[in-house]
């Protein structure tokens, strides 16, 4: 762990703010069992997104068309807890809408299966 | 399939906000280094992505990296690459964590996934051992990848079988990472693979 007196200064101190600040500390607020390949689609326009504050205003402008939480993530660079916490509250106040990925029990469908294949092959 | 609030869209909202689409998950394994980051790039449609997920503090006591040990947090990557089948079909290709100790990681990204490729590296062959027997574990059907480095000594596939000591039915290939060919015959070889285990699940 780290000692007490040392002093981290410049890019060693990290971001100005942290990036639970955002989320005021919450990371656990994940009502909707958002996981990586859930899509999110934001039914806020981007200038109507003005009025929210920041950090969420930039979820609603990113998910103008629909995108997985793990590319709103990877595209806002934020952890993905933070991310599932702003994509929560933006459900809850239905600026963003969401459709969960395939049952963990759902059987691959054959059907599918041959169109990835298909799809691969013409890549 | 569980969905949001979605039956109540805003009027004027453009078709393109619909979410019918599927989502469907591809695992590339192995060890440290192997070229598991490589391979998701030379078939995405955008460049690898990256993600974290945020580990708690007292995990980063046990970091055994070198300068790494004073954050206070500590986090696993994830680069992912993106492959749009078509409009309702979307694959992804995830890169697991390189060290075992993300084992948690492991678990959420198995979750609905369709299969894996083990990506073995022949220099070090044991660096995949941990993949090989988290998939068999889980009963994740998985193709073998050797990745043919460029001065590696290339031994044949059935070497590397006997080596691993994996399954006979599952296919063991040469490849090289970051050739986009190479690399979809390896996800269709999976693919292939996948296809078969269920019918073979079917049956019985």
């Amino acid at each position: 762990m780290s000692s007490q007196d040392e002093s981290w200064f410049d890019d060693a101190a990290g971001p100005l703010i942290r990036p639970y600040t955002v989320t005021g500390g919450r990371t656990r607020t994940d009502t909707f069992g958002l996981d990586l390949l859930t899509l999110v689609v934001a039914m806020t326009s981007s200038a109507e997104a003005a009025q929210l504050p920041p950090e969420y205003a930039r979820v609603v402008r990113l998910c103008q068309q629909p995108l997985s939480v793990a590319e709103v993530a990877a595209y806002l660079e934020l952890p993905l807890p933070v991310v599932k916490v702003l994509l929560s509250d933006l459900i809850e106040q239905r600026h963003i809408i969401f459709r969960s990925s395939q049952p963990v029990t759902a059987a691959p469908d054959e059907r599918i299966l041959q169109a990835v294949l298909d799809g691969i092959r013409k890549l | 399939m569980a969905s949001g609030n979605s039956d109540t869209p805003r009027p004027g909202n453009p078709h393109r906000r619909n979410l019918s689409a599927t989502t469907l998950k591809l695992l590339i394994a192995g060890g440290f280094g192997v070229g598991k980051t490589t391979m998701v790039g030379s078939v995405s449609e955008v460049p690898p992505l990256h993600t974290e997920e945020a580990l708690t503090a007292a995990s980063a006591s046990v970091d055994d990296l070198t300068g790494v040990e004073r954050k206070t947090t500590t986090t696993v990557a994830l680069d992912f690459g993106r492959i749009t089948i078509n409009p309702e079909l979307i694959l992804y290709l995830f890169g697991t964590p390189g060290q075992d100790r993300f084992w948690f990681m492991w678990d959420e990204l198995a979750v609905g996934a369709l299969g894996a490729v083990v990506l073995a590296d022949t220099r070090r062959l044991e660096s995949c051992f941990p993949a090989l027997d988290f998939f068999e574990r889980r009963g994740l059907p998985f193709v073998v990848g050797v990745n043919c480095f460029d001065h590696a000594h290339r031994y044949g596939t059935e070497e590397v079988r006997s080596a691993l000591e994996v399954d006979p039915q599952v296919p063991v290939l040469l490849c090289d990472a970051r050739d986009k060919e190479s690399t979809k015959q390896v996800l269709t070889t999976l693919i292939q693979h996948v296809m078969r285990t269920s019918r073979d699940l079917a049956r019985t």
